[in-house]
């Protein structure tokens, strides 16, 4: 037993001797800048809906982190499937878009802006040139996928008759209203 | 005609699956929805001085005036704004947003380091910061910084408006259009948001066209 014990004690003392020498030369060795922490990317948003309406379920996550320079290529395809599946009547809308010239528009997934003129996502006269507080972007986006070529095919399902936000926007910076509290 | 508005739901039905959002960005996905990296809406507009471009983005959308009052941004999550001004979907410069200790820091108005999907914060491009704004305050904290960039970030109403409600009975087959008028399921609803107005002299662009898009990234 004595025996056993001692052996015991000899390899506890080995070990920590190997433990401290190994301590010692960490200690010695060069430290390291730290590089600026890489930030991936989660979510993201172009125009509203789309990922929403065109992207399958399966797919959704993946949309989210791929550069809209590379989406058409990973996602023309799923899209033109949901644009007919939710509206296997699809021939052109008001903007005279086929199916596959709609989703040609929709598949880089980013938010069309002018830096002169008014800025709307559709008012009658602009056509995605931005995106403003007040544009009823839900309405755009039905007419455009259930309306048809003017706009009255379907008629219960081209708007939702929510036209307005609940409270007004402010007409100075920053526009939003404030929160309710 | 009846028939073809029933294949029309059934397909509706199928293709946007159940628990799935028909919204700007609102909970898009199984990954991001309700953290604090859920995107729920991009707008990009002119400022009340047509000389400046308005870019919002929201998140952590349909908070509860209560919980408006606990939500917060997240130090670890990066918000950008990415700007291509040559028409090739490649970001050519961003703009960064990113919480700590009760501000939100700006960064950019330049070129990324790398584009795609993994970045580094512009460091040495530091724009400069506002508090964030508490939900609680009569009016909003602003900031103008250095390079005429006016900033805001803070809990605001929810600016979307759709009758969600009804979309949803439409896909079960418990109704077969919109009310008229609708009900906006977004009213008294608020998000947390970032505002920034920016001078378009800042944003050169040859074809006077910018394409806009949101991301938010998390720290590895």
């Amino acid at each position: 037993m004595t025996t056993i014990f001692k052996n015991y004690l000899a390899w506890m003392l080995v070990l920590l001797a190997i433990g401290f020498a190994s301590c010692k030369k960490n200690n010695n060795s060069t430290p390291t800048t730290p590089t600026s922490p890489y930030y991936d990317q989660a979510d993201q948003m172009g125009r509203p809906a789309v990922n929403t309406v065109f992207i399958p379920a399966s797919g959704k996550d993946s949309f989210n982190v791929t550069p809209p320079s590379q989406m058409p290529a990973l996602f023309a395809n799923d899209m033109k499937t949901s644009l007919l599946g939710v509206n296997p009547g699809y021939t052109t809308n008001l903007l005279t878009l086929t199916a596959d010239q709609f989703v040609g528009v929709l598949a880089n997934d980013v938010l069309n802006v002018s830096t002169s003129g008014p800025t709307s996502f559709y008012n009658g006269t602009q056509v995605l040139t931005g995106r403003a507080l007040g544009d009823d972007v839900i309405d755009v986006e039905l007419t455009l996928v259930f309306g048809g070529p003017d706009g009255s095919a379907n008629p219960g399902l081209t708007s939702d008759h929510v036209n307005a936000n609940d409270v007004p926007f402010l007409s100075s910076f920053p526009y939003l209203a404030s929160p309710h509290q | 005609m009846k028939w073809k508005k029933i294949v029309l739901i059934l397909t509706c039905a199928v293709v946007i699956a159940g628990g799935l959002v028909f919204a700007a960005d609102h909970m898009d996905a199984p990954a991001v929805k309700g953290t604090t990296n859920d995107i729920t809406d991009l707008y990009v507009f002119n400022g009340a001085d047509t000389n400046d471009l308005v870019f919002v983005a929201n998140t952590q959308g349909l908070l509860s005036p209560t919980a408006t009052a606990t939500a917060q941004f997240d130090p670890k999550t990066l918000i950008q704004f990415k700007i291509d001004n040559n028409g090739d979907f490649i970001e050519d410069m961003v703009i960064q947003a990113i919480y700590a200790n009760g501000k939100m820091n700006f960064y950019g108005l330049a070129a990324p380091t790398a584009t795609g999907t993994k970045t580094q914060i512009l460091e040495s491009k530091l724009l400069g910061s506002v508090a964030v704004t508490p939900l609680s305050a009569s009016s909003p904290t602003v900031a103008t910084l250095s390079n005429g960039m006016q900033v805001f970030a803070g809990p605001r109403d929810d600016p979307f408006f759709f009758d969600l409600n009804q979309f949803h009975a439409i896909l079960a087959g418990t109704a077969t259009s919109f009310n008229n008028p609708g009900t906006d399921t977004f009213a008294g609803t608020n998000v947390l948001s970032v505002v920034v107005e920016v001078p378009k002299s800042l944003l050169p662009t040859s074809t006077g066209k910018l394409n806009v898009w949101l991301t938010t990234s998390i720290q590895e």
